[in-house]
Order: structure tokens, then C-alpha cells, then sequence
């Protein structure tokens, strides 16, 4: 490592923050434009120091001895629970760290340069501004999180931040409603991910991920005892923390937050619902990657079967919705589920551990590719002013640039070669079949689906029937199209990364080939999916009423999402609110200040009862005393006779 | 005059102040520069207290000074702090300052308001300063009565039955008390020799088991009802909602700490067999009070209701963790007692400063006041994310100390009762994004909405130093956790003892 020092690395998540005090505190003394121009210039920096870091990480500094060192750059102690347990404050410094923070800050410097002409003249401008840098400082310290502790704590903060950007049109119900089941929903995964932290960290006896995490280590060999329903404490342990990163990732039963989470400004949508918080799980479950292959393989199957179904589950829905939003967040959900099958079906070292490599390396083209998708989108509606593809068509007149980027978005996502897409699925569907063969050929099925939706919503904006539009549709400015084809640019050429040589389980680089014999089918699938969109909505026809006829049921459930919210809805309007928590407020009011009340009442009545003994008649007070004294006397006698 | 002293002494001299005054804005002054010079003052403590621990006193209590007040019985007015009661009397200051500033408008009595608020105040820093059980017990009544005059005059709603409750209820905590201390006080003296109210002489004496097995449940539920133990927690939504805001403020925010103080500095700290033979019993309720408050919550329809609940479930988890009984948990519920003080106080202020405005506290009744107020409006969203756990600010210091606390102890009993204590964080986000989302976002209700003004400079003092203090020990919690911890070795090491002998 020679003298080379990563600490300034702890200035790329604290720039953003002192960006989001400045613009938080004096935001509304700014004139907006600089507003924005400060926070976008603050990210351009950190971009290029993250450039610059993975530049001397992974090219001069990270690799001794041929494996890629965990560097911890910087470290201080922040809270200190037992002798033990201490939270501290740092940055670590390894292939998936390096590697994230390169996707959080390009994505994020890409966001805020598209925003500056997408929010233009929005009220709240330099708000916007705030809170996208509060996130890019809460996602980046998640990133850089040397233990487990300091990732929940950042975790929180990127929970918040979406919440906030979520709400931002704060006047808007269904914005509202959309935020509150966000937060609601992830803090609720996040409850399994604390207990997951407290039984971790109470066997280990660590919060810190390298210690945890060394698979020659004693740390990781604790908790292998079984505890519960025959699986070991450790396992409990991972499983509730996945539970955490499910909820992040929105994998299937905790999705139904991001679908509704569009209601945010598109550029959010981008940011932290497509590239980044999103994939918070992947990451999470990437990074205590040694604790799941070794202490807990049956928390890896978990992982890698909802992985599977819910991209699965999402890419059927994704082919009935008409906001183009919902498609791609359904799109996002998909591919999600993707990287976490390929870190589910992933062994370890070489070639066995080929699946985690393939999840992370899917990870960083997604991140690209659909956040190209997403700023795609946002200049459709920037330009048509309406969410709904059947209020659009015909558009690749009126805006060329966002038209090629989308295509070339759409084939990389499509997976087809030379694009990034093809490359990184590829790796995902080669560990997929040499692991699990009804895995690999779902995933096979999802490719088709996925080339289909993407180019059904591709044709109907594009081509199709062109609707009236009230104003001609017209191209974004310069500040929304250079992000554009800076991200196509990335889309097209990040496949060519070589990831083998970069991010594997043990720091160790391999080399690896396209194994043809799954990549063609899996192009050929891609392709049949396209040619089937092409049919059906090119032009305009009446194939898509036919199949929808044909297919009523499945087309019903899967416009409706499967009902899953209907479900949670019953939950928490019903149970929640009416059977526990009204009754709670009654029998607090009733019972519990009843009984107060009783007491008090009774007192009264009692005082009432007794105060006419104090009537202050004389006659009375003698009549009572003579009695009572006779009284006394009887009794006496009584006592004494016998 | 030893330091310590002009606790009481500045308050003191501020309530004079104010009663010789010659108008209201004169008396408003008085106030605010007296209880500025308690806030300075508690500063100045807080250095002094970390200089003197960092130069090495490891005194068990600091600035420590003793006179005898009343020699027959052996009463003293003995002084002394440890980092616990610093950490109480700068959220005292701190409560206080604010809520003068929060009751700058209060048109009605003036100054007889100011002078009974302070004279409040000056119970609860005796309270928290002196180390002997019978002039705690009479800082505490000083503390209590006054509330009743507070909320029967200057309150709103239901105010006398409000009144009313709120000081039977506490009175009858205190009888319980009073027979826990003397009962404390005749077995202060085992060998022969003067008997003593002075706690830290108790604490080196053998209470006889049976005898704690009396002593303690009184003297746990007695204070246990100031820091609203389930079912005796009732006083709090009416006494609350019927309130001026600054009693509020005050009520919520630091007196019932003083339950959760004498919680553990009296009834723990003395009878620690006691304590751990039977906190189980106590456990079950805290836990009770920790969902069944936020539970409660999520249906109410006034601020002021939702915020009472609130501070059930929360100070539920202050009496909680301190049965947990170990060092990490202990800290955490003294956090958890700091950082709660200055949320519900802010919570209250907001709630005040609202009130005035839309003079209605009914969420149903309101909507979209982000719009037209602001400052206010984020203030409020701040102390919500606060008050749900959100990390960057106090609470979630404090919670998660008293989680990782709890989950130390082994035992399918304390494991259970630590996760749905954990549930409340769930809860909690639940009914404050819920009132967030009723009161604060959506379209501008009322079109003379419009009108409002946002805060006003006195109001922003308020708001801003209460923000600060959930800020700063959000961001930097390092230095109070070490203050706290290094307070809690003469508990710890007697209850060590007792686990060991188990």
C-alpha cells in the first residue's frame, strides 16, 4: 500500500452534508439557480475524488500480494455501548465499496445536473437541492460504512431522505400517502434488520464488518448452535438482517412501497428508487457476503429464491401497467431481484463465487442503464406533460436525443450485445445454472418479459398512434440531454469493465469467458421478446385487447398488482387500526382512567355518605356519643362476662 | 456559597424579581435574563464537571457540601452532583429557558404565571442537586403543588378536573414515597449511631431484604407515577392537553424525569436486591407502557393527546431499560430521560405556538401548514423524525443504547420484551407521519391561513435551542454517554454483587 493515504476518502459523503446545512439553512436566502449550482458543483467534486480513489484503488494501491485489500481509511469512535460494542464513524475501503461509491456519485452528479432544468422554477428549488444532497451524504456513508452500526445509521438517514424527496410536492394527498408508506414500510424491514444487528453483534461481539466477515476468523464461526425451528442463531441472525435489506430493495412481500414511491420528481425516482437506495439490499447482503456463504446457507437460498420470484412476480406486472413510472419501477424491482439471485446462487473464490461478482457487476450497469430509463421518462413528461403511455405516441420526432438514449437504454436492459446489459446478466444466468437449474431457466423467462415490456412501453411512446397534444411536444435543454447521453455512453461501454478482475468474494481476480451456449439462447430470447412488442405496438392494432381477453385472469391479477396492497391496506386500516389500536385508546380512556375515576367517584360518594355526621348539631353529636359510648359499655360487659 | 447552590438561589431571586416588578414586560425580562443565567450557569457546570473528572476526581459526587438543617431528626441540605444529575440539571436549564421564551404571550396573571413556572423550576434543580432524601422529598412537593395552581388557572379545556387529577394522582405517589423514606431512614443506621436521610450513606448500608421488599415497590411506584408507569400514567393526556404550553414543557420534559431519577437514584440505588428480585413485575408493565402508549397514539385526534401518548411510550422505555440493570442499559435510559426532556418540550412549544395561530390542537381540523408557516412546520417535522428514532438526533442515541442494553441480558424473558420494545420504533413512525402528513403537508386548509405570520424571534429562541440540544448530542453523543457512564460505577458495582451472589 506504501505510503499512499485513502483519508481523504472521509471528504467524499461529508462535502454533500455540508452542502445540505448550507442550502438547508440559508436555501431561501440563495437565489435558486445557485442554489442548485452549488449542490451540483459539490457532487462534481466528489465525483471526480471517487473517480480518483477507485483510479489508485484498484490500479495502484488496493492489491497485495494479488488480492485486493479491505482498507479502513479512516475511523473514530462515536458512541460506545459496552467494552466491547463501540459505533465508530469510518470509511472502508474494498472492491464493492469503491465500486459504489463510483455508481452513487455518478448517478448522483448526473441527477443534479439533469434537475437543474427538470426542477426549473419548481417551488422549493433549492430544498430539492438540500435534500438530494442530505441523501447523497446518508447513501455515501452507507457506503462507506466500516461497521455494521454506522450502515444501519446511514441506512435510517437514506430512509429519511427518500421520505423527504418522496413528499416533495408536499401538497399533492397522494404524495403524501406514498411517502408515509415508505418510510412506513421499509422502518418496519428495518425492525427485523435492528434485532438481526443486536443477536449479530451479541455473538460476535463486534459490530465491524471486518472482523465479521473473515472467514478465517473466530467471529464468524459463532451462533452456529441451532436455536429456533431448527435453523442456528447466526442464521437468525443474517435472515432478520436480509429481512432489513428486502425492505430496502423492496423485494417481494415489501415491494409495494415502490411503485407508490414515483410520486416523487422523476430525478429522485432516478436516483434513489432505480441506482442507488434500491439496491442498498444487494449491497448489504454483498457486503456480509463471507457470514451468508459460510454460516448460513440456508439464509443464501432464501435470498436467491425471492430474489427469483420477485423478479419474476414484478416483470409480469410490469407488462399490464400505463405509467411509464410504474413500468420501469416494476422494471427496477425485477432486476433487483436479479442481483440478489445471483448473490444467493454465488459460491466462493474464482469461478464458484462468479455470482457475486455477476450481482455486483449487474449492479453497477443497472445503475446506469435505469437511471438513463428514468431520465428518459422524465423528459417524456416534461415534454407531455402526463405519466400515462396512452396519452402518448409518435414521440421520436419531437425529441431525438431522449429517443436514442431510451432505445439504446432499452437494448441494454433487453440484454442484448454489445450493450452493458447483455454482459452482466450473462454472468447472472451462468451462476444461476450451475446452481440451481429452475433458477436459471426463470430467469431465462424473465429476459423475454423484460425485453418485451421495455419495448412495449419503447413502441408506445415512440411510435404507436400520436395522440393530440395540447402544446408540441418539445426537447429538454442541454442540462437534461448531456446527463442523457453521458449515461447511454456509460450503458453502451460499462459491459466492458472487467469485473472478474476487479470485484470477487475474496479479493482474488480471475478470468472468465461468455459461456455462448447460455448466452445465445438467452439473446435469442431477448430478441423474441422485442419482435413481440414490435407486433403488437408498433402500430397501432387490436392485439393487445385480444391478448388481454385471451389472458383475463392473469391480466386482471397482474394489473392489480396481485392485490398485494389490498392485502396490507386490510392489515393496517383493519387490524392494526381498528382492532389494536382503537381499542387500546378505549380501554385507555374507559378502563385504565375508569378505574381513576372509580376511585375518585367513590371517594365523593363515601364524603357524601358520612358528611351528615358532621352536621354541627349539638342534640346530634350527644345522641351519637351516649349510643356509642352504651355501645362500648355493652361490649365491654360482654368481654368481661366471659 | 458553594456553586451548586445558585441552582436555587438564581431562580429564587428571578421569582422575587418578577413579584416586585413593576409591569409585564418588566417581569418577562426578569425572567428570561434569570433563567439565561441558570442556562449559563448549567454551561459552566457542565465544563466545571468534565475539567474535574478529566483532572481526576473520581469523588462519586462533585462540589459536594453539607449543612445541617434540622438536628433533631438529622435532616441536612446536602449538595452534590455526578454526571446523571448534570446531565438533569442542563436539561432543567435548558427546558426552562425555552419555555420562558414559549410563553412570551401568556396575557392573563403575567406575572403570577412567570413566578409560580420558576418556582416550579427551583423544585426540580433542588431536586436533582441535593444528595439527602427528606429535602429531595421537599424540592419534589415544590416541584408538584405549583402544577396544580398552573393548570387550574392558566389552563384550557377541562382545567380543574385536569388540575385535580394530575395532583391527586402524584400526591398519592407521594405517600407512597413518604413511607418509602422514612421506612429508608429508620434503617439507615444499622450499627447504632444517627439515623440519615443522605442517600449516599444509605447506599453503603445493608437495607434487610424484607424490608426492601416492602421499601421498594413504594418508592418505585411513587416516583414510577410521575414517570407515568402503566396503569398509573392516566394524569398525563388530560394534565397535559389541559396545560399552558410552557407547564407543559416543563411537566413533560423534566418533571417526569424526576420519576425516572428517583426511579433509580432511590429506589434502585438502595435497595438494589430488591430491584433485581423484582423487577420482573415492573418489567412487564414498562414494557406494557412502551406499545400500549404508541398504540394509543396512532388513534388520537388532539396534539396534545398524541404527544402525551407518546411521552407514556417513551418514558416506558426510560423505567425499562432501567430494569434491564446493566451499565449499557442504565446509560441508555438516562439518555433516553435527557433526550426525551428536550423533544416533548419542543413538541409541546411547536404545539403551543401552532395552537395560538389556528386556535384548534384537532389534527382533523387543520391541514397544510407547511405552507404557510414554515419555520414552524419543519421544526415540527424535525422533532417528529426525533421523537421516531431517526439517527442525527437524540433519540436515537438513547434508543439504541437501551436496545443493545437490553439485549445483553440473556434469557428468553428479556429477549422478548426487548423486541416489542424494539417494535415501538415502527409504531412510533406510524402516528407521527400521520399527524406530519394530516397537519403539516397537504393543500392549505383554511383560506386565512394565508395570514399567518411565522415565528417570531422569541419563538425561534425557543425552537432553535431545543433543536440545537436534540442535534448536538444526536450528532456528538460520545461526550454525554461518557459523562453518564462514568457515573453509574457505585450502582453497578452493588448490583454486580448481587448477580454474583445469585
Amino acid at each position: 500500500m506504501g505510503d499512499f493515504s485513502f483519508a481523504y476518502s472521509i471528504w467524499i459523503p461529508l462535502i454533500p452534508f455540508f452542502t445540505f446545512i448550507l442550502l438547508g439553512l440559508a436555501g431561501h436566502i440563495l437565489k435558486p439557480r445557485l442554489a442548485g449550482i452549488i449542490g451540483t458543483t459539490a457532487l462534481g467534486v466528489i465525483f471526480v475524488m471517487s473517480l480518483y480513489t477507485a483510479y489508485q484503488y484498484f490500479f495502484v494501491y488496493g492489491m497485495v500480494d494479488g488480492v485486493y485489500q479491505k482498507i479502513i481509511a479512516y475511523n473514530t469512535t462515536w458512541l460506545q455501548f459496552t467494552d466491547t460494542l463501540h459505533i465508530h464513524m469510518g470509511v472502508i475501503l474494498d472492491p464493492i465499496s469503491v465500486m459504489m461509491l463510483v455508481v452513487v456519485t455518478t448517478v448522483s452528479f448526473m441527477v443534479h445536473l439533469y434537475s437543474i432544468g427538470y426542477m426549473h422554477g419548481e417551488l422549493g428549488f433549492e430544498r430539492f437541492f438540500a435534500f438530494l444532497s442530505l441523501f447523497s451524504f446518508a447513501m455515501l456513508g452507507l457506503v462507506v460504512a466500516t461497521n455494521i452500526f454506522q450502515m444501519y445509521i446511514f441506512w435510517e438517514l437514506v430512509g429519511v431522505s427518500s421520505y423527504l424527496l418522496i413528499g416533495f410536492y408536499y401538497q399533492k394527498p397522494s404524495a403524501v400517502a406514498a411517502s408515509k408508506k415508505a418510510f412506513i414500510v421499509t422502518r418496519f424491514a428495518d425492525l427485523g434488520f435492528l434485532i438481526g444487528i443486536l443477536i449479530l453483534s451479541y455473538i460476535t461481539g463486534t459490530f465491524d464488518f471486518i472482523t465479521i466477515t473473515d472467514p478465517n476468523g473466530a467471529a464468524i464461526h459463532q451462533g452456529s448452535g441451532t436455536a429456533f425451528l431448527g435453523l442456528s442463531v447466526m442464521t437468525w441472525a443474517v435472515l432478520l438482517i436480509f429481512i432489513g435489506g428486502a425492505g430496502k430493495s423492496a423485494m417481494f412481500p415489501l415491494h409495494i412501497w415502490l411503485p407508490d414511491a414515483m410520486e416523487g420528481p422523476t430525478p429522485v425516482s432516478a436516483l434513489i428508487h432505480a441506482a442507488t437506495m434500491v439496491v442498498a439490499g444487494v449491497y448489504l447482503v454483498a457486503r456480509l457476503f463471507p457470514v451468508y456463504y459460510f454460516s448460513a446457507p440456508e439464509a443464501l437460498h432464501v435470498i436467491a429464491y425471492v430474489g427469483g420470484f420477485t423478479s419474476l412476480f414484478a416483470a409480469v406486472i410490469a407488462c399490464t401497467q400505463l405509467d411509464i413510472k410504474r413500468i420501469l419501477a416494476f422494471s427496477t424491482l425485477s432486476q433487483i431481484g436479479y442481483m440478489m439471485l445471483a448473490l444467493g446462487v454465488s459460491g466462493w473464490g474464482d469461478h464458484e463465487g462468479v455470482g457475486f461478482m455477476a450481482g455486483n457487476f449487474h449492479l453497477f450497469t443497472h445503475a446506469m442503464f435505469k437511471a438513463l430509463l428514468f431520465l428518459g421518462s422524465g423528459a417524456i413528461i416534461h415534454a407531455v406533460h402526463s405519466n400515462y403511455m396512452n396519452e402518448m405516441g409518435g414521440l421520436r420526432k419531437y425529441l431525438p436525443i431522449t429517443h436514442l438514449t431510451f432505445l439504446i437504454a432499452c437494448l441494454t436492459i433487453a440484454g442484448i450485445p454489445p450493450f452493458s446489459g447483455f454482459f452482466s446478466k450473462d454472468e447472472i444466468l451462468v451462476a444461476a445454472y450451475h446452481h440451481d437449474k429452475v433458477l436459471f431457466f426463470v430467469e431465462y423467462f424473465v429476459a423475454g418479459l423484460t425485453a418485451f415490456y421495455m419495448f412495449r412501453l419503447y413502441f408506445s411512446v415512440f411510435w404507436g398512434k400520436e395522440p393530440h397534444y395540447h402544446h408540441k411536444p418539445h426537447e429538454a435543454p442541454a442540462t437534461m440531454t448531456i446527463p442523457l447521453i453521458f449515461l447511454a455512453l456509460a450503458s453502451i461501454f460499462t459491459g466492458f469493465i472487467p469485473f472478474t478482475e476487479l470485484v470477487t468474494t475474496d479479493g482474488v481476480p480471475f478470468h472468465a469467458h461468455i459461456d455462448w451456449g447460455i448466452a445465445l439462447p438467452s439473446i435469442g430470447i431477448g430478441v423474441l421478446g422485442i419482435l413481440g412488442a414490435m407486433v403488437m405496438y408498433r402500430r397501432e392494432t387490436n392485439l393487445p385487447e385480444k391478448m388481454a381477453a385471451n389472458l383475463k385472469y392473469l391480466y386482471r391479477w397482474s394489473y392489480n398488482k396481485f392485490y398485494i396492497d389490498e392485502v396490507y391496506l386490510f392489515i393496517t386500516k383493519k387490524i392494526i387500526f381498528r382492532y389494536i389500536s382503537r381499542p387500546v385508546a378505549w380501554f385507555d380512556r374507559h378502563m385504565v382512567d375508569g378505574a381513576m375515576n372509580g376511585m375518585a367517584g367513590l371517594t365523593n360518594l363515601i364524603s357524601f355518605k358520612i358528611r351528615g355526621f358532621q352536621s354541627g348539631q349539638v342534640q346530634k353529636y350527644a345522641f351519637v356519643f351516649v349510643t356509642g359510648a352504651l355501645a362500648l359499655a355493652l361490649v365491654f360487659i360482654y368481654l368481661w362476662t366471659n | 456559597m458553594d456553586f451548586l447552590s445558585y441552582f436555587i438561589i438564581v431562580p429564587l431571586l428571578t421569582v422575587l424579581g418578577i413579584i416586585v416588578s413593576r409591569n409585564d414586560k418588566q417581569a418577562k425580562w426578569t425572567a428570561a435574563i434569570g433563567m439565561s443565567i441558570q442556562l449559563v450557569l448549567a454551561a459552566v457546570l457542565v465544563f466545571r464537571y468534565l475539567a474535574e473528572r478529566k483532572a481526576g476526581n473520581m469523588a462519586e459526587f462533585l462540589f459536594y457540601h453539607d449543612y445541617l438543617w434540622f438536628p433533631a431528626l438529622n435532616i441536612r441540605y446536602t449538595v452534590g452532583v455526578d454526571g446523571i444529575s448534570v446531565a438533569m440539571v442542563a436539561l432543567t436549564s435548558l427546558v426552562i429557558f425555552t419555555g420562558i421564551f414559549a410563553s412570551w404571550e401568556v396575557k392573563f396573571q403575567f406575572r403570577e404565571f412567570f413566578a409560580t413556572l420558576i418556582l416550579l423550576a427551583t423544585g426540580v434543580f433542588g431536586f436533582f442537586i441535593c444528595t439527602d432524601l427528606f429535602t429531595m422529598f421537599l424540592f419534589y412537593e415544590l416541584a408538584v403543588l405549583p402544577m396544580y395552581l398552573l393548570i387550574g388557572i392558566w389552563g384550557s379545556g377541562p382545567k380543574e378536573y385536569s388540575a385535580m387529577k394530575l395532583t391527586l394522582m402524584l400526591m398519592g405517589g407521594s405517600a407512597l414515597l413518604l413511607v418509602g423514606l422514612i421506612g429508608l431512614y429508620f434503617h439507615s443506621a444499622p450499627d447504632g449511631g444517627p439515623y440519615t436521610f443522605n442517600f449516599i450513606e444509605i447506599s453503603k448500608v445493608q437495607i434487610p431484604i424484607q424490608m426492601q421488599y416492602f421499601l421498594f415497590p413504594m418508592t418505585f411506584v411513587g416516583f414510577g407515577i410521575l414517570g407515568a408507569l402503566f396503569p398509573l400514567h392516566t394524569w398525563s393526556p388530560d394534565g397535559h392537553s389541559s396545560a399552558p404550553t410552557a407547564v407543559s414543557m416543563l411537566h413533560a420534559g423534566v418533571l417526569m424525569k424526576l420519576g425516572g431519577y428517583g426511579c433509580f437514584r432511590v429506589a434502585m440505588f438502595l435497595m438494589p436486591e430488591a430491584a433485581h428480585d423484582l423487577s420482573w413485575i415492573f418489567l412487564i408493565l414498562t414494557t406494557i407502557s412502551v406499545v400500549y402508549g404508541a398504540f394509543g397514539a396512532i388513534m388520537q385526534k388532539d396534539l396534545k393527546y398524541i404527544n402525551a401518548y407518546s411521552s407514556v411510550s417513551h418514558c416506558g422505555l426510560v423505567l425499562f431499560a432501567l430494569l434491564m440493570m446493566n451499565e449499557t442499559a442504565i446509560n441508555g435510559a438516562i439518555m433516553q430521560m435527557v433526550s426525551h426532556g428536550i423533544m416533548t418540550a419542543l413538541f409541546f412549544a411547536l404545539i403551543g405556538m401552532i395552537y395560538g395561530r389556528t386556535h384548534t390542537r384537532i389534527i382533523d381540523e387543520m391541514g397544510g401548514l407547511m405552507r404557510v408557516i414554515p419555520f414552524l412546520a419543519v421544526a415540527y417535522v424535525i422533532a417528529g423524525l426525533a421523537s421516531l428514532g431517526l439517527p442525527g438526533f437524540s433519540g436515537f442515541v438513547a434508543e439504541m443504547t437501551v436496545f443493545v442494553g437490553s439485549w445483553q441480558n440473556t434469557g428468553t424473558f428479556y429477549r422478548v420484551a426487548t423486541v416489542i420494545a424494539c417494535a415501538s420504533i415502527v409504531i412510533t413512525a406510524v402516528y407521527i407521519l400521520r399527524v406530519v402528513g394530516i397537519l403539516l403537508q397537504g393543500p392549505v386548509r383554511e383560506p386565512w391561513y394565508h395570514q399567518f405570520t411565522d415565528a417570531t424571534w422569541y419563538e425561534r429562541i425557543s425552537v432553535g435551542f431545543l433543536i440545537a440540544g436534540i442535534a448536538g448530542i444526536g450528532i456528538a453523543p460520545l461526550w454525554l454517554s461518557n459523562m453518564i457512564t462514568n457515573s453509574l460505577g457505585p450502582i453497578m458495582d452493588r448490583l454486580n454483587m448481587i448477580s454474583f451472589i445469585h
